[in-house]
């Protein structure tokens, strides 16, 4: 399958199977479109037809540029066939580790954010806060269910986890003293609204979370509109200045700030150019997770400024490194030789099998965003998994399962998508959000042109 | 003239042969949390 599109004056040409991207001219644009459909005298006479006035466009030269098309695809980087559905049984039978867990320290929060999935951090259940004892079991359970695997990741999540700080500087504390004699290495994330940050935090974090996620939705009107606390006002004043004493602080160590947008800033850039205005480089923005009757939910009708703003972003962050002051985003971060092997880019997020959720109480859930929905309970820190055949569905959930995948250019940058979003939007985790997967695509877009561009500057 | 220049990929079909190892981040851990993709995850296998 072959994905061409035109962009910020590029032409990009994708081959889908073998992930590989060319930069072409219009000429050979057209002519890879026609390649596989039209015999070779009639693409080079409508081409001499089309481009007639370009004195480079001759009859030699079109035969050359067909050969060109021609040794790509011998060589597998055009219209490479699918070879890996095969590997899709080995996936299903796998028998795959916990590497991760998402710790729901916290099933409360200080702020009443409007559009919050977790329901004001309750998760459609009651307040509840994690204690030392099943985050410990928490750390054990990973050491022992993780095999051989030696980088193991931690997420402090909520809720609000910094209403449960003690606790989680107290389970990084036993997790690094299990480090040694277990031979593994945890990575800490703890993921705030930025409320409870201090000197203690900053301090701690900056020691010990691998990565920190800030969440901040842009400008002030942005921010405040959704995310309010408890008495109803906006949390924006409260929590940048405690946001860039962090950051500061925090040097070369990773970070993002996270936004979500809506259908209030479906010109999402400008909350995006503010984050950086006030001197943060490290950005993700995405698009709010809700039922689509929701008032602040992204309609049809915003889809084409929603996909305006990412091809904006794009060229202007190509604009910014050029001047020497780049910002990250997180979508837009494709390395395109260092990136996933094929297992990855087929066996899809891991929900359900190496990435779990604990709720405070030590039950076990795919992800964080199945949380509440009880049928998705895959057992608890005590007893393991109990309800095999549902992890089962999630194992063998990978991009081979979404029928809608198969035909999709986009699959191996995006492994099927997220299961809870599927399932929410189609009852099965092996659905597709389709909506979001329009948005993925146009994401991918976005991010192979600024590939393309800067290796056109090489 | 050159009219097709490919950039360099990954090669997806030696990555089978090397075999997953599994030691990259899961794909939503870092900052997403709602919308997941692989694309921007890095692969840690040193022996690939």
């Amino acid at each position: 399958m072959v994905h061409q599109y035109k962009l910020n004056g590029y032409n990009i040409v994708i081959d889908s199977n073998s992930s590989s991207v060319h930069n072409v001219d219009p000429v050979a644009y057209d002519m890879i479109a026609l390649y596989q459909t039209t015999e070779a005298e009639e693409i080079i006479r409508q081409m001499l037809l089309k481009y007639g006035d370009d004195p480079t466009v001759t009859d030699e030269e079109l035969r050359v540029v067909l050969e060109d098309i021609r040794a790509l695809e011998q060589s597998g980087k055009l219209y490479s066939p699918d070879t890996f559905e095969n590997l899709d049984l080995d996936l299903t039978l796998r028998n795959s580790v916990v590497k991760a867990l998402c710790l729901h320290v916290a099933h409360t929060c200080n702020l009443d954010c409007q559009y919050c999935f977790a329901a004001q951090g309750k998760y459609q259940g009651e307040r509840a806060i994690m204690s030392l004892e099943v985050g410990k079991q928490a750390i054990d359970y990973l050491i022992a269910n993780s095999g051989t695997r030696t980088n193991l990741e931690v997420d402090f999540f909520g809720g609000e986890p910094l209403m449960n700080w003690k606790m989680v500087k107290d389970v990084v504390q036993y997790a690094r003293s299990r480090e040694l004699d277990s031979h593994k290495r945890f990575r800490f994330t703890l993921t705030t609204n930025g409320v409870l940050i201090d000197d203690d935090v900053i301090e701690f974090c900056n020691k010990e979370m691998y990565n920190v996620v800030l969440s901040l939705d842009g400008r002030p009107e942005t921010h405040d509109r959704l995310r309010k606390d408890i008495h109803g006002c906006g949390s924006y004043d409260v929590i940048v200045p405690k946001f860039k004493k962090l950051v500061e602080a925090r040097g070369d160590k990773e970070y993002y700030m996270r936004g979500t947008f809506t259908h209030f800033n479906t010109d999402f850039t400008n909350d995006l150019f503010h984050m950086a205005d006030l001197g943060f480089s490290e950005l993700s923005m995405e698009p709010v997770v809700c039922a689509p009757g929701d008032p602040y939910a992204i309609t049809e009708a915003d889809m084409p400024t929603v996909m305006e703003h990412y091809e904006i972003l794009a060229k202007d962050m190509l604009q910014r490194k050029a001047d020497g002051k780049p910002i990250t985003f997180y979508h837009y971060m494709v390395d395109l030789q260092a990136g996933p092997c094929i297992y990855k880019r087929i066996s899809g997020c891991g929900s359900g099998t190496e990435y779990l959720a604990v709720t405070p109480w030590g039950d076990l859930y795919p992800c964080h965003q199945f949380v509440g929905e009880t049928e998705y309970c895959l057992g608890n820190l005590q007893d393991g998994i109990t309800n095999p055949q549902k992890q089962a569905e999630f194992k063998q959930c990978n991009v081979y399962s979404h029928e809608e995948c198969k035909t999709c250019w986009a699959r191996l940058y995006c492994a099927g998508g997220c299961a809870a979003n599927a399932y929410h939007a189609t009852g099965s985790i092996t659905g597709v959000y389709e909506q979001g997967c329009r948005l993925f695509r146009k994401r991918m877009e976005c991010a192979i042109m600024m590939q393309v561009a800067e290796a056109q500057e090489d | 003239m050159k009219r097709i220049q490919t950039l360099q990929t990954r090669d997806l079909e030696q990555s089978v042969k090397v075999g997953g190892c599994g030691e990259c981040q899961t794909s939503c851990q870092s900052a997403c949390k709602t919308s997941c993709g692989i694309a921007n995850q890095q692969c840690e296998n040193k022996n690939k």
